[in-house]
């Protein structure tokens, strides 16, 4: 286990190690929370008060508690509380992906670089243009497929973890992300028919 | 597997492949110092005022991280933010009163509790350290010394660099390590001429100390005891002048029947 020293650190010395623990994390926290929230101001905030409550939490652990903890599961699922309360007071309201819009037309970009390696997008731009799609599009996903899909795919952790941090049983967290894939593939097929309509009658 | 499930799998594919490849963005600078601002754990220092003038000290909760003389608070900080990459405030409380003790000479940090945060520093290099802080004040031990009481007697050069490194002078004294022959050796915090100054300040003589080195004398011994000290050594005050005899080696000492002074361990003890 390669969080092994962190978490011993942590419980022998807490304030002496949490630094190198926000320092370990704090690119992981960040970035799940600006896919979760959409800003950057918001997710700013809720990286800083997950830290904040990850060290009140690990204030009150006894020691042994800390050694057990998994933490990133830990960490990730305390961000996601976060993140979730702050969308609740927010009322933040989601982007239907029928309603087209940006989110339409980031969906029909996200197709327009075809899984053909002969058309693969060569240029930096169109990649950074691919992925800005994709980001958006996985934005107007409901928050419990969001937050699945972001965990399994985007962070890149095990699907173990994901039903850990979702507080779900395997196969729900499994169904969740399979469920997301599905809905950001029907997302771009819609999308590209209303496109393709667009186009004939233009 | 008919077409409309190839279609759909390569999507599948394609829509994984664009997840995978999204960046991992970068957490702003600011995340860092506000979190730890906001948990208690962030630096702030003291400014001392110290016979060789302001000095400045950086400390969170871990310990003291940082020393060093500069012209104002700001200057500091500016000092400390490019070594650490971290911002620091003013304290807005007094330097408490061990700290202080500990930096006019008055006691050592060991005995004041003085917690010191050494993250960075290599394990021999916080031993050169630790070592360093056992001297009291008012004494002087060679360079070689530390060498050989943190079990790396060969290493006698790295251990200087170690103590030029040190990121805490005065509160780690430093100051109090000198060169076998007798000369002062360097400092970090201006020079041998300010290390001159602590070590006159804390009483330790070391114009005398110099004398007696260039006269060839290492080593005081007590005639009555039998037993044999750095020049420096707390005990020697109450040695009478007329029981003390002059040793310019250890040899020389060990020969004459002379054993070494379990206080402040001029050579290894047999074992």
């Amino acid at each position: 286990m390669p969080q092994m020293d962190l978490v011993n650190g942590l419980a022998d010395d807490l304030d002496g190690t949490f630094e190198r623990l926000v320092r370990i994390f704090q690119d992981r926290l960040y970035s799940f929370a600006h896919r979760l929230c959409g800003s950057r101001e918001d997710a700013e905030e809720v990286a800083q008060d997950s830290f904040v409550r990850a060290y009140r939490a690990l204030k009150t652990y006894p020691a042994e508690r800390i050694r057990a903890l998994a933490l990133q599961a830990w960490l990730y699922r305390i961000t996601l509380n976060v993140a979730r309360n702050r969308m609740r007071r927010k009322r933040v309201s989601q982007v239907s992906i029928e309603n087209g819009g940006a989110a339409g037309e980031a969906a029909r970009r996200a197709w327009d670089s075809p899984d053909d390696p002969s058309s693969r997008p060569d240029s930096r731009l169109e990649q950074s243009q691919q992925r800005a799609n994709i980001a958006s599009l996985v934005a107007t996903l409901p928050e419990r497929y969001r937050s699945a899909i972001i965990l399994r795919y985007v962070e890149g952790l095990s699907l173990e973890e994901v039903a850990d941090i979702l507080k779900q049983p395997l196969g729900t967290a499994k169904s969740n992300v399979h469920r997301a894939v599905n809905l950001l593939r029907r997302a771009i097929t819609d999308s590209r028919r209303v496109h393709g309509r667009a186009e004939v009658r233009a | 597997m008919n077409r409309t499930d190839k279609v759909s799998m390569n999507q599948t594919l394609t829509i994984v492949r664009g997840l995978k490849s999204l960046p991992r963005e970068r957490a702003p600078k600011s995340l860092l110092p506000a979190v730890l601002r906001r948990v208690g754990l962030a630096d702030t220092y003291w400014r001392l005022e110290t016979s060789i003038g302001p000095v400045f000290v950086a400390h969170s909760r871990a310990g003291i991280s940082m020393v060093t003389r500069a012209r104002s608070g700001s200057e500091f900080a500016r000092l400390f933010e490019k070594r650490f990459g971290r911002s620091i405030a003013a304290d807005a409380g007094r330097p408490p009163r061990n700290v202080r003790a500990v930096a006019e000479g008055r006691l050592r940090g060991r005995d004041a509790g003085l917690r010191f945060d050494l993250r960075g520093l290599s394990e021999f290099e916080q031993a050169v350290l630790g070592k360093a802080l056992e001297i009291p004040p008012g004494e002087v031990r060679p360079y070689s010394w530390i060498a050989r009481e943190i079990g790396h007697p060969d290493a006698v050069r790295a251990t200087g660099s170690a103590l030029a490194k040190n990121p805490v002078p005065l509160l780690i004294p430093c100051h109090r390590v000198v060169r076998s022959d007798g000369h002062i050796g360097n400092y970090s915090m201006g020079g041998s001429r300010n290390k001159r100054v602590l070590l006159e300040s804390e009483g330790a003589q070391p114009e005398m100390l110099e004398r007696l080195a260039a006269s060839g004398v290492r080593y005081f011994g007590n005639e009555k005891g039998r037993y044999f000290c750095f020049p420096t050594c707390g005990g020697i005050d109450s040695l009478m002048k007329e029981n003390r005899v002059h040793f310019g080696s250890q040899q020389e000492a060990l020969a004459a029947g002379y054993q070494p002074c379990g206080d402040c361990r001029p050579a290894a003890v047999a074992a």
